[in-house]
């Protein structure tokens, strides 16, 4: 069970934090019936009048140069009605495209979705067919004739970036991030990175302990259960409608103009609802080949992947190499830390190195710090973002650095921590300072818990901590509220709902209006009903829609008073809007009543609201994990896990414990089992939900999620976003588990049981 | 006056400082400033006045989405950092 | 290209005729052709529950089976579980407990649930978790979908308790 721990709010204020009606509360979820009798409809349940359905053919090599595509066997096949291949996307040349959080070379994002000259991993797209029936497409895609000149695959991060590796993309130089020098030769490494802070050297000169450390991490996949799917029909008049999951409509529909050479106005993406994204569902996959086959066959086109597809070509997290020093005075405060890493980025340039290298140290006060990172291509699939996206490969090497100097210190885990915590005013090694933060909060509740106070009692039991940091992000959000003549309102809003926003962003709505949760009927609507809205991702959809919300009650409430005084006949600086009420000289009338009569004496209410405040505040997580290791097989299982968070305020406390508990989860797979497997044609050998095995409810117990609320004071309601922090702490807390079970140190993920098992074996030789 | 944080890779253009006081009411015109004090880091920082692919400005705390545009207070931190994608 | 058969099955309480080819799934069938697309493909070969429906009471990844070998069948799947326009205790419970994100899993889930609840209507945590490992979730972490079952338990030996006393 969750609890909620109240901090003491800012330090010195003495006040203590607001109490909300709505806020706070467990309201059941505005789709909630949709959902639990399969009415909702997901990508691959829309059906548009005369669709036919789309195949893709996919490289059999990681890596090779596509000599020629002949389809003239799969377009005679009867009931084939078009075939595409990069020749049907038009050339983007230079053009890099903003989306919002981040950029793309439209180049590389193009060639991702139908390969231009190059296969960069197995599995990239060649072409794709359309045809009466999926078996149909699936047999003509078979026909399709590519010669293919196979090249030596580079599949190891350390290897492509030495300077005898095959070079992936020709026109890729190294990149230096913060000068936007370049080098003068191909290069697998599309970036470098550097941070510095103080006198490193002077730092460990003045350590009394120090430990280095080299790390692997595998590639992980963020494994949701719907596969990618997009419909597109590409009508007569030349408006592309594109249905599909997706965390951003807006996203897709600029992807998509940009790669179609369409305007954007004739775009519009209709979200269906989403079968998990987790970050994975931003870059488009099948959009634009469906929108092309549409053109060509005069047809609506569904493309649906598999999940071989889904795990062989769609954005995987980079697997990493990561070396670790850290120094320690004889207190235990750190004088000195250095990073190097290198990230996959897959085919194309792009791993999150800046985040992972911003993260790194990032728990902690650091006098005196370095860090280096890379961005190097290798044939596996173009990475995408995966919640938190790289942050927790560094945490998982810096936590186990600090687990094991606090054993040389003779010092508790949690307790170093707490001293060399970051808090507001820290300033991190890349020059930024935290406004106010939870960290701290987060680490008194861990050791506040009945999970810490409770002894652990059998052999091979241990039990580790671990701490991890997501920045969360702002961006644009719009909403649209239309009062119906009852006086409910109807909430119309851009950010699709992968975990239960839409309530969380109603229940904002209605908290500052002085409704209840049930009198909102939020929506999510496609591109051209409501206005711009950034990804569902970054964990900022109940900070930014839920503020454009707040900003659209505050707009009707402006409206009501106004017309208020107007129908009451008396100066407008004698009403105001208070509790829910228009409030007039001798007059108090509630929301609903108000807008009831309203409704019948003049125009439609409707408000806006927009957002694109940037002071997210950035969260903090702390995992408490018991396991137990079994010494003949290696296998981990969990005893016991407890996660504190640092929440701001928990709008809807089931959701942000659902965030907790499934991102803690996720880290739990990634920590103990799910890797992609390659062998050396760089064929990816457990592409299927059973030897890339995600946890299972048998693997787990139940997750305490315990919610800190440090306000944030960058948000009316003092949100922070919740969603992506819980996933960096548990591979950390899990390896200083192990640790503390049976003696051996993992410096590679995952630890799955013939990896610990070796090392224990290791041990007693 | 507001402070523009170096980058670790052009401290050597900046006499090896880690920030550098600079004068102006926006992003650009503190990068212009720390130009003026040190020739041809404008030209790395931000080319032709413009924000790189992939770079972002953080003022004080916060990413801002205004760019160089951003304007800024004589206590500012300015920053610029890789920007950051979440998932 | 064989031709198509013709089958006959109970769905959801109502007999249904439909045409189908030997190669097609009933998952396929179900979607396609019958037009109830609560149960999910998620991975096409029967390693996440997300297609999971009731034949002849048994939960059953119905990507895994041909719809022509379900003649005579007694299949059921979540358009069928909710009693007019209310809601099952499954589902309520689900609801309750906040046990669904992003809600892809939830129908494969509830039938699946349903079937083992209809075999072990009090079981503990452990056997809760041991039954539906097939059934995979990405976003909750499960916590809350083993606090929902529980609760439906719960709930549906209560309903069956004042059924029993109501007929004696």
């Amino acid at each position: 069970m969750a609890t909620i721990d109240e901090t003491k709010a800012v330090e010195g204020s003495g006040d203590t934090p607001p109490k909300y009606k709505v806020i706070g509360t467990r309201p059941i979820r505005h789709d909630g019936a949709d959902k639990v009798t399969g009415r909702a409809l997901y990508g691959a349940d829309i059906k548009v009048k005369g669709m036919i359905y789309g195949a893709v053919l996919r490289s059999p090599h990681a890596h090779a140069n596509i000599i020629s595509i002949d389809t003239s066997k799969a377009e005679a096949l009867p009931g084939v009605r078009a075939v595409a291949t990069s020749a049907d996307l038009p050339e983007p040349g230079d053009k890099i495209a903003e989306l919002g959080e981040g950029s793309v070379v439209l180049n590389h994002l193009s060639s991702n979705n139908l390969a231009r000259t190059k296969v960069l991993y197995k599995g990239h797209a060649v072409a794709a067919v359309a045809a009466d029936n999926l078996h149909l497409a699936q047999e003509a895609a078979n026909l399709i004739e590519v010669k293919y000149e196979v090249l030596p695959p580079v599949m190891d991060v350390l290897k492509a970036m030495e300077d005898s590796a095959p070079v992936l993309n020709p026109d890729v130089r190294t990149e230096e991030a913060s000068t936007g020098e370049k080098g003068d030769k191909p290069t697998n490494i599309a970036k470098h990175i550097v941070f510095e802070k103080g006198d490193l050297e002077k730092g460990f000169a003045e350590a009394e302990h120090i430990v280095e450390r080299e790390f692997r991490t595998s590639t992980v996949h963020q494994g949701y259960i719907e596969p990618h799917v997009a419909t597109a029909l590409w009508n007569n008049d030349g408006q592309i409608t594109i249905w599909t999951p997706t965390q951003g409509t807006f996203s897709v529909r600029q992807q998509v103009a940009e790669l179609l050479f369409v305007p954007l106005a004739r775009v519009k993406v209709v979200p269906a609802e989403i079968g998990g994204g987790f970050g994975g569902k931003i870059s488009v996959y099948l959009a634009p080949a469906a929108a092309v086959l549409s053109r060509k066959s005069g047809a609506p086109v569904q493309i649906v992947m598999d999940r071989t597809d889904v795990l062989q070509a769609t954005g995987p997290t980079p697997g990493s190499a990561i070396k670790i020093k850290m120094g320690v005075d004889a207190e235990g405060r750190i004088t000195a830390a250095e990073a190097w890493m290198a990230y996959e980025a897959g085919g194309y340039p792009g791993s999150p190195i800046g985040a992972g290298a911003m993260c790194v140290f990032s728990c902690y006060d650091i006098p005196n710090g370095r860090v280096e990172g890379y961005d190097v291509c290798v044939n596996k699939p173009r990475t995408n973002a995966y919640r938190a996206p790289g942050a927790t490969n560094a945490a998982f090497a810096t936590e186990t650095v600090v687990d094991e100097l606090c054993e040389k210190l003779g010092m508790a885990p949690v307790d170093f921590r707490l001293l060399n915590a970051s808090k507001e005013g820290t300033r991190r090694i890349d020059g930024v300072t935290y406004p106010r933060v939870g960290l701290i909060e987060t680490l008194e509740a861990i050791k506040a818990s009945d999970h810490f106070k409770t002894p652990l009692t059998g052999k091979n039991q241990g039990r580790g901590i671990g701490s991890g940091f997501w920045f969360n992000a702002g961006l644009k959000s719009a909403v649209t509220a239309t009062v119906n003549t009852d006086g409910s309102v109807s909430l119309l809003e851009g950010s699709t709902d992968i975990g239960g926003s839409r309530t969380a962003i109603a229940m904002q709505f209605a908290e500052t209006l002085g409704l209840a949760a049930e009198d909102i009927k939020p929506y999510v609507v496609d591109t051209d009903s409501v206005g711009y809205t950034d990804v569902t991702g970054g964990s900022r959809v109940t900070y930014a829609t839920g503020w454009a919300a707040y900003e659209a009650a505050k707009d009707l409430q402006r409206q009501v008073v106004a017309r208020a005084a107007e129908l009451w006949d008396v100066d407008p600086a004698l009403v105001s809007y208070e509790d829910g009420h228009v409030v007039g000289p001798d007059k108090s009338v509630c929301f609903k009543e108000i807008a009831m009569e309203l409704s019948t004496t003049g125009e439609p209410l409707v408000g806006s609201g927009v957002s694109n405040h940037n002071e997210p505040g950035g969260a903090f997580g702390t995992h408490l994990i018991d396991v137990d290791v079994d010494p003949d097989t290696g296998k981990v299982d969990i005893l016991r896990y407890t996660a504190a968070q640092d929440c701001g305020t928990a709008i809807h406390p089931a959701y942000v414990e659902g965030q907790i508990q499934g991102g803690a989860v996720q880290g739990i797979g990634w920590g103990l089992n799910e890797e992609y497997w390659y062998d050396e044609e760089g064929s990816m050998r457990n592409a299927n939900f059973l030897d890339y095995r995600i946890p299972t409810c048998y693997d787990l117990p139940m997750i305490d999620a315990i919610i800190v609320e440090v306000p944030n004071p960058g948000h009316p309601y003092g949100v922070r976003g919740v969603g992506e922090v819980p996933i960096v702490p548990p591979p950390a807390a899990l390896e200083a588990a192990i640790y503390d079970a049976v003696g051996v140190r993992m410096y590679e993920l995952p630890m799955s049981p013939p990896r610990v098992l070796h090392e224990l074996l290791k041990k007693e030789s | 006056m507001p402070r523009l944080f170096i980058p670790p890779l052009l401290r050597p253009n900046c006499e090896g400082k880690e920030e550098v006081v600079v004068e102006g009411a926006t992003v650009l015109e503190a990068v212009q400033s720390l130009d003026q004090q040190y020739s041809g880091v404008m030209d790395h920082l931000c080319p032709e006045g413009k924000l790189r692919a992939g770079m972002s400005v953080t003022v004080d705390q916060n990413v801002t989405p205004r760019g160089l545009a951003q304007k800024v207070a004589p206590e500012s931190e300015i920053h610029f950092l890789p920007a950051i994608g979440g998932g | 290209m064989a031709k198509k058969r013709i089958v006959t099955a109970t769905i959801n309480g109502r007999e249904e005729e439909f045409l189908c080819q030997p190669r097609q799934t009933l998952l396929e069938v179900l979607r396609n052709t019958l037009n109830l697309t609560g149960a999910k493909e998620g991975c096409s070969n029967g390693n996440c529950g997300a297609c999971s429906v009731l034949i002849n009471g048994r939960a059953v990844n119905s990507c895994m089976v041909l719809a022509v070998e379900e003649e005579g069948a007694d299949i059921e799947t979540i358009e069928g579980l909710a009693p007019g326009n209310g809601l099952d205790p499954l589902q309520e419970a689900f609801l309750e407990n906040a046990a669904l994100q992003c809600g892809i899993c939830t129908p494969g889930y509830i039938m699946a649930a349903k079937a083992f609840l209809d075999e072990n209507p009090n079981p503990t945590e452990k056997e809760i978790r041991f039954s539906l490992a097939g059934n995979l979730c990405r976003c909750t972490g499960y916590d809350k979908i083993v606090r929902a079952i529980q609760q439906a338990a719960k709930q549906r030996a209560e309903q069956s308790a004042s059924c029993e006393k109501e007929t004696v």
